[in-house]
């Protein structure tokens, strides 16, 4: 048995040995938080996919009314239901592991294991939910008798890709809601707002690359920013972007294309939140039983 | 002797409390604070002295060391830094300053019942809680029914704990923890909990524990367990190590260390005396036959113990609760003022009360003797303020020829000594 140093700044030293170490411990949290999300519900895990089902018919119909084209060729319900997918996923990650630690309090002041594995595990539940959700999916386009494209392989990586950006952005907002409760008004706000910033109703194909000419006071501030902005790569900067259309791409296929600067951008944008995630989470893991 | 198992080096743990009082801890005052930063900067050195007075140190330079097979006990008054030094030996919170270094598994019990989910059944929780607690999946599995016997609950293993009473849930909690086989077993208090019965039942293992060889480093407030249990103690106070030694001449320190030891306790700011909205503590007293104040009472004299507190609302009826506890730690007896006639015809309104209990000559042993005392309501049962050692007396026998113990002038054992009235007859010549 190795002897066990407790210094100031020693956990650093320690820490990936002691998150294998600890590896059963998620498993079990993991376990916990979905044996305990649908209990004492009439319909449990139905749940899963009663919400983003309901969330589908009511945007349906909007773009129905509304007279949206969606992409053109698929049915509209796949084509919301499709971004509806990752966005679900991504937005209940990010609020179950923001609250994660929080809700964990009485753990994280008793005991003692490495604090990435709550938010972690919030993500791995909201996973489940997912993957259920998907399954739904499938029902759906047999009834709409869709068959995906052969790019359908590729889903995979669009899913580790939403997973990415979940447990980054969850990484963030769990660590500073420890010390800042504003958080948990920021988080249903976002997730809120962020439907309508993701492209559901609409293809990122149809946003332009260029600023409309007819825009003419853009031209009267500088005739530059006509040629350098560009709408449609400045929309793809949010990561959550990329991954509905490379869902969208694998599921329906069709006009669906890959806007490459656009992937780039939402695989950067993810690896960035992934590593800043994991360095602030670090920096204030230390002080977290202090303070929560 | 062997090799140290625990090694604690000069170790300090420093808070700091102006953070939060001062600075908030909303995002606001984070957004505050970056606007203000500047400003700051500029001010910084006349601040600089004010705010090193907001640094708390829990514990300060505390060294010691423990050997393999050694059950030590850590007294010391609330706020001594009891709690954190176990905090810091189960990696919850890093030490500021110094290392300790530990030979082995180390298993903490902070709480009885860690992680413990309401929604789920009694045989979920005994996985969960044992994963919390370090055990690895095959190793709760095997002691599965060993768990399940200590604990008592077998009918309800499938029933959510919510459903459980309290004590089948600290049952079954401690069971688990009880179950644990680390080199390095760190308990606080979880004993305070449960039936009688049962707090032998823990105490039990424990000491099985200790007697496999196992190190076991134990906090409690009850001087009883701890020299039941423990053969070194070590003393803390105000976050140093005041004495470290042999555990029945720790405990007697502990228990007549000046510190807290005065007839008269008074708290003049009413807004920071103990309490609530609903009643908080203006003074405890004890006061000789004479009515002086006084922390030395004659044994063949009636004395009396004096509490004032502010009834703060008119809605609910305080009652003051005194407990007597000996130099041991026991808990002779306890009083409550609603024993008087007066106390339930009184009228609720708010005001400053005075609650007097009169204790009658020859009750008490001679000995050191501290009183609890504690503000309550009752339907719905409410604390509302609760003292330990909020004011001590010691008890004195003059050996005058009127006592209990006649002319007997030698230790008389026992922790009360009541006069009590005898009969003898002469039954055969």
């Amino acid at each position: 048995m190795a002897k066990l140093i407790i210094e100031a700044g020693r956990t650093e030293r320690q820490y990936w040995r002691d998150l294998w170490r600890y590896r059963e411990l998620f498993a079990f949290l993991a376990w916990r938080d979905l044996l305990i999300r649908y209990k004492q519900t009439a319909v449990g895990v139905a749940w899963a996919v009663v919400r983003p089902l309901l969330t589908m018919l009511a945007l349906t119909l909007v773009m129905l009314v509304s007279k949206l084209p969606g992409d053109g060729h698929s049915p509209i319900p796949l084509f919301v239901f499709c971004a509806m997918l990752p966005w679900q996923f991504f937005s209940t990650a990010l609020s179950e592991s923001g609250t994660s630690l929080i809700t964990n309090s009485n753990l994280i002041s008793k005991v003692y294991f490495p604090r990435l594995i709550v938010p972690a595990s919030s993500v791995i539940t909201s996973f489940v939910d997912f993957l259920i959700a998907g399954v739904f999916m499938a029902l759906l386009m047999a009834v709409y008798r869709f068959a995906p494209p052969i790019q359908v392989l590729a889903l995979p990586i669009f899913m580790l890709l939403t997973f990415g950006a979940s447990f980054g952005v969850g990484l963030w907002i769990a660590a500073l809601m420890v010390k800042y409760r504003d958080f948990r008004f920021v988080v249903p706000f976002v997730v809120q707002f962020g439907l309508y910033a993701a492209p559901v109703f609409a293809m990122t194909n149809r946003i332009p690359e260029r600023l409309p000419a007819k825009w003419t006071w853009v031209h009267a501030l500088n005739p530059a920013l006509l040629d350098c902005v560009n709408p449609k790569f400045l929309y793809s900067l949010n990561p959550v972007v990329g991954i509905i259309d490379g869902f969208r791409w694998c599921l329906l296929g069709g006009e669906n294309n890959l806007y490459w600067p656009g992937q780039l951008a939402a695989l950067a944008g993810v690896v960035v939140l992934i590593f800043t995630g994991l360095w602030y989470f670090r920096k204030t893991e230390r002080s977290f039983a202090d303070i929560i | 002797m062997s090799e140290p198992i625990i090694t604690v080096e000069h170790l300090s743990k420093r808070y700091v409390l102006g953070h939060q009082v001062r600075q908030g801890d909303g995002l606001r005052h984070a957004l505050e604070a970056m606007v203000m930063a500047p400003v700051k900067w500029l001010k910084e050195r006349s601040v600089r002295q004010q705010a090193a007075h907001e640094e708390f140190w829990a514990l300060k330079d505390v060294s010691f060391v423990v050997h393999p097979g050694e059950v030590v006990g850590i007294i010391g008054r609330n706020g001594a830094g009891k709690s954190t030094l176990l905090k810091i030996l189960s990696r919850i919170t890093e030490p500021t300053t110094g290392r300790i270094t530990i030979d082995g598994r180390v298993a903490s019990l902070l709480e009885v019942g860690t992680g413990f989910h309401q929604e789920l059944t009694g045989r979920e929780n005994i996985f969960l809680n044992g994963a919390i607690l370090g055990m690895s999946k095959a190793e709760i599995k095997r002691k599965f029914d060993e768990i399940v016997a200590f604990s008592e609950v077998e009918q309800f293993l499938d029933t959510p704990v919510k459903r459980y009473s309290s004590g089948m849930y600290v049952r079954l909690a401690f069971a688990v923890a009880a179950h644990l086989e680390p080199e390095i077993l760190v308990v606080d208090e979880v004993l305070a909990v449960g039936d009688a019965a049962f707090q032998k039942k823990c105490l039990g293992k424990i000491q099985d524990v200790s007697s496999h060889g196992r190190t076991v480093l134990f906090v409690s407030h009850s001087m009883p367990t701890i020299l039941r249990l423990c053969q070194r103690v070590i003393l803390l106070h105000k976050g140093t190590v005041a004495g470290d030694g042999p555990a029945d001449e720790m405990t007697r320190q502990y228990l007549n260390s000046g510190a807290d030891r005065a007839a008269e306790r008074i708290w003049d700011q009413r807004d920071q005396a103990p309490g609530d909205a609903v009643a908080r503590l203006h003074a405890v007293r004890v006061k000789n036959a004479q009515g002086a104040v006084t922390e030395t009472i004659d044994i063949s004299e009636p004395f009396a113990i004096e509490v004032e507190y502010w009834n703060l609302q008119a809605r609910l009826k305080p009652t003051v609760s005194i407990h007597f506890v000996n130099e041991d730690g026991v808990l002779l007896f306890v009083s409550n003022d609603f024993i008087n006639p007066h106390w339930w015809s009184a009228a609720r309104r708010p005001g400053l009360v005075r609650a007097t209990c009169l204790v009658p000559a020859h009750l008490l042993a001679e000995g050191q003797f501290f009183i609890l005392a504690a503000l309550c309501t009752y339907n719905p049962d409410q604390l509302h303020a609760l003292v330990r050692d909020v004011v001590s007396f010691q008890t004195v026998d003059q050996h005058d020829l009127d006592q209990v113990r006649e002319k007997y002038a030698r230790l008389w054992p026992g922790a009360m000594r009541p006069r009590l009235d005898w009969q003898v007859e002469e039954l055969e010549p």
